[in-house]
């Protein structure tokens, strides 16, 4: 495996805390601590820690609205991250954001954004800023299957392909949009034949596989950085949980959630782990142990922090005059 | 009469149109095997199949337009979008092709589309999934735009909107959608659109409010009573065509006005009905009008309630207005 046994124990740790950050979130949405809309990535953790590994720290990040994954797999805090959650001043946008909106400018997270494919074309921007202004900088956006029917992603594609620009687009393919089946709502179900029209290099990966998004993602954006224009990855995975809070998933049946477990990302990541002898048992369970501590950490600071103060409420909506 | 919650007359509605005119088809995201983000189209599939209750790409400007479509050869689309935040992809649609048809045809078709979205705050939804859009679409010439507040008007709304020759947009306060009940008359039951209701009469000031804002107007005419203060609530019901007669007639008696909406107060629908109450009742106001909104601002997660209105706030309002 091409992976050293530091890098593979942090990928391991990063899987973990994320997994365990949104176990405690939907706890704390369960007891109304949490608002509004919360859309968890549990089952998908692979491909946010798989993309993040392949990229440089300031390589720039436009993400859809399931977005704990990316943030935290950048290395952001939890602290900050779950106290956005629950809407409390010391959150990464003072709890103006929320769990769908998730940013951090100094790790070029440019944000989650929940108008479904509303964000591409921004990544296009972004990824045209870059070219203009000599940055060796690449863009990674990511959404989901549902995204690609929606007229902005072919648009954006077009765009990116006609001024050959910087950027790869990763969609994480987890079989539905909401409720619906993607062979239902897509012409195509292999969503990487999208990108054919544009003569966009395109892929289709295994997202539970870690090492194999890093390696897809590394590839890829070495390729847009080094001028080749946009590329597509198609990460194939499944979703565990339903599509929000309170998703009653008759979409779908039981077995085929059960079934779709058995390729957990982090029990995969562990049997590899265990069958190279990178890593041994006990160093999952100190990571198991450490993750908790954290994530117990972040809880506790959300829930000390304080509520914003009403005055803040017309506060940035335009620079103060 | 039954009793229903507003969420469930929409429902009923949708059903006995379906039922009555086979042209009559539903048509969104998750409206059919999930019978909608909210469950306002549940088990319509079942009854009416996957040909009259179709599950569509995500994808508003293309549903939106293929209404249109629909509309213009015979057909009676009704269009959810799951939230009326999500309106604004399809917003080139409905403004320049679904308003203009009529007019630029000079009379010659028209496409009578529905399109229902659930709007409004209350469950913590944040920027994209509370917002109130109603002013955007009254701006635009053509469209006919109306709002219930109770499980009656949403049916009669609804299937005046259905059965009428003209697009409407119908906005679904969410936040009343199984907080409020009420009776729902059986079988045939149609509000005209224009035409609005007085909520509970009163000699002092006149209270205009809709969607989700009716009930906080209510518990704002309480708190006004306890103080001495009568109150004339007035829900519109359709806000374009306004029921301007009915609130001029309110206003010539009472003297006073406040506009209570959801929506952020520039340009919001308030900003309009204040405008036609001070043209049309200038000698006899004895205040100026008062408007109770939102604010200003993108809707907001952590502060939803300082952002709405509530009771307190229409009360201080209303005393503004007896007082001035
Ligand atoms: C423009 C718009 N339409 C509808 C929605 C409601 N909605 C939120 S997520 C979603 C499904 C998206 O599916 P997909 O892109 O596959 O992402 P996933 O949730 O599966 O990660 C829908 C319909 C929305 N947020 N924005
Ligand atoms: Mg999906």
């Amino acid at each position: 495996m091409n992976v050293n046994r530091q890098e593979a124990l942090e990928y391991m740790r990063k899987m973990v805390l994320i997994r365990r950050f949104e176990e405690r979130a939907e706890e704390a949405y369960g007891q109304g601590r949490i608002g509004g809309f919360l859309h968890l990535y549990i089952g998908e953790e692979a491909i946010a820690v798989g993309a993040m590994a392949a990229m440089k720290p300031d390589d720039d990040v436009v993400t859809h609205y399931r977005d704990h994954g990316y943030i935290l797999a950048r290395g952001v805090d939890p602290k900050v991250v779950m106290a956005e959650l629950y809407g409390k001043t010391t959150g990464v946008s003072k709890g103006k954001g929320g769990s769908m909106h998730l940013a951090a400018v100094d790790r070029h997270i440019w944000g989650g954004y929940a108008i479904v494919a509303g964000h591409i074309p921004l990544a296009v921007g972004l990824a045209l800023a870059n070219q203009y202004r000599n940055l060796p900088r690449v863009v990674t956006c990511f959404f989901g299957d549902g995204a690609t029917n929606n007229g902005t992603f072919y648009s954006a594609l077009n765009m990116a392909a006609v001024w050959k620009l910087p950027l790869v687009a990763i969609v994480e393919n987890n079989l539905y949009g909401m409720g619906t089946a993607v062979e239902r709502a897509s012409a195509v179900s292999d969503i990487f034949k999208k990108a054919a029209s544009f003569e966009i290099p395109a892929v289709q990966t295994d997202g539970n596989d870690l090492l194999g998004v890093r390696d897809t993602v590394r590839t890829m954006v070495e390729m847009a950085r080094a001028g080749e224009g946009p590329q597509l990855i198609e990460a194939r995975t499944y979703r565990f949980r339903g599509h929000s809070m309170g998703d009653p998933q008759r979409y779908r049946g039981k077995d085929e959630v059960e079934a779709a477990k058995e390729r957990d990302p982090i029990v995969l990541w562990r049997r590899s782990l265990l069958e190279s002898r990178l890593a041994t048992e006990d160093d999952f369970r100190k990571i198991a142990e450490e993750v908790e501590a954290e994530v117990e950490t972040a809880v506790r600071f959300a829930e000390s922090s304080p509520d914003p103060d009403p005055s803040e409420l017309c506060a940035n909506v335009l620079v103060p005059g | 009469m039954p009793q229903a919650t507003l969420l469930q007359a929409i429902h009923d509605t949708l059903h006995e149109e379906m039922a009555r005119d086979p042209r009559v088809l539903v048509m969104g995201e998750d409206v059919g095997r999930e019978g909608g983000v909210f469950r306002v189209t549940e088990g319509l599939i079942d009854r009416f199949g996957p040909d009259r209750v179709i599950d569509t790409p995500l994808n508003e400007g293309g549903i939106v337009g293929m209404a249109i479509g629909m509309a213009l050869n015979g057909l009676r689309p009704v269009v959810e979008i799951e939230f009326a935040d999500f309106i604004y992809p399809a917003f080139d649609q409905i403004v320049s092709e679904l308003a203009k048809l009529r007019y630029r045809s000079a009379g010659l078709f028209t496409a009578p589309v529905v399109v229902r979205a659930p709007s409004g705050g209350g469950i913590k939804g944040g920027a994209y999934h509370s917002q109130s859009p109603e002013a955007y679409f009254i701006h635009t010439a053509g469209l006919t735009v109306a709002m219930p507040s109770t499980p009656a008007d949403a049916k009669g709304l609804l299937a005046s909107a259905v059965r009428g020759p003209d697009p409407v947009l119908l906005f679904e306060p969410k936040a009343l959608y199984r907080t409020v009940k009420g009776e729902v008359p059986e079988g045939e039951h149609l509000v005209p659109f224009g035409k609005g209701r007085i909520v509970r009469p009163g000699e002092d000031l006149t209270l205009v409010a809709w969607g989700a804002m009716v009930p906080v107007a209510s518990m704002a005419a309480d708190l006004a009573a306890a103080e001495g203060v009568r109150i004339e609530v007035i829900d519109p019901r359709t806000l374009w065509p306004l029921d301007i007669a009915l609130i001029e007639e309110s206003v010539n008696r009472t003297g006073r006005a406040v506009v209570l909406h959801e929506a952020p107060r520039t340009c919001g629908f308030g900003a309009e009905v204040s405008a036609l109450i001070q043209e049309r009742c200038f000698l006899r106001l004895k205040a100026p009008v008062g408007r109770v909104t939102g604010y200003d601002t993108p809707f907001p997660y952590a502060l939803e309630k300082s952002y709405l209105p509530d009771p307190e706030k229409t009360a201080c309002a209303v005393r503004a207005a007896m007082e001035f």
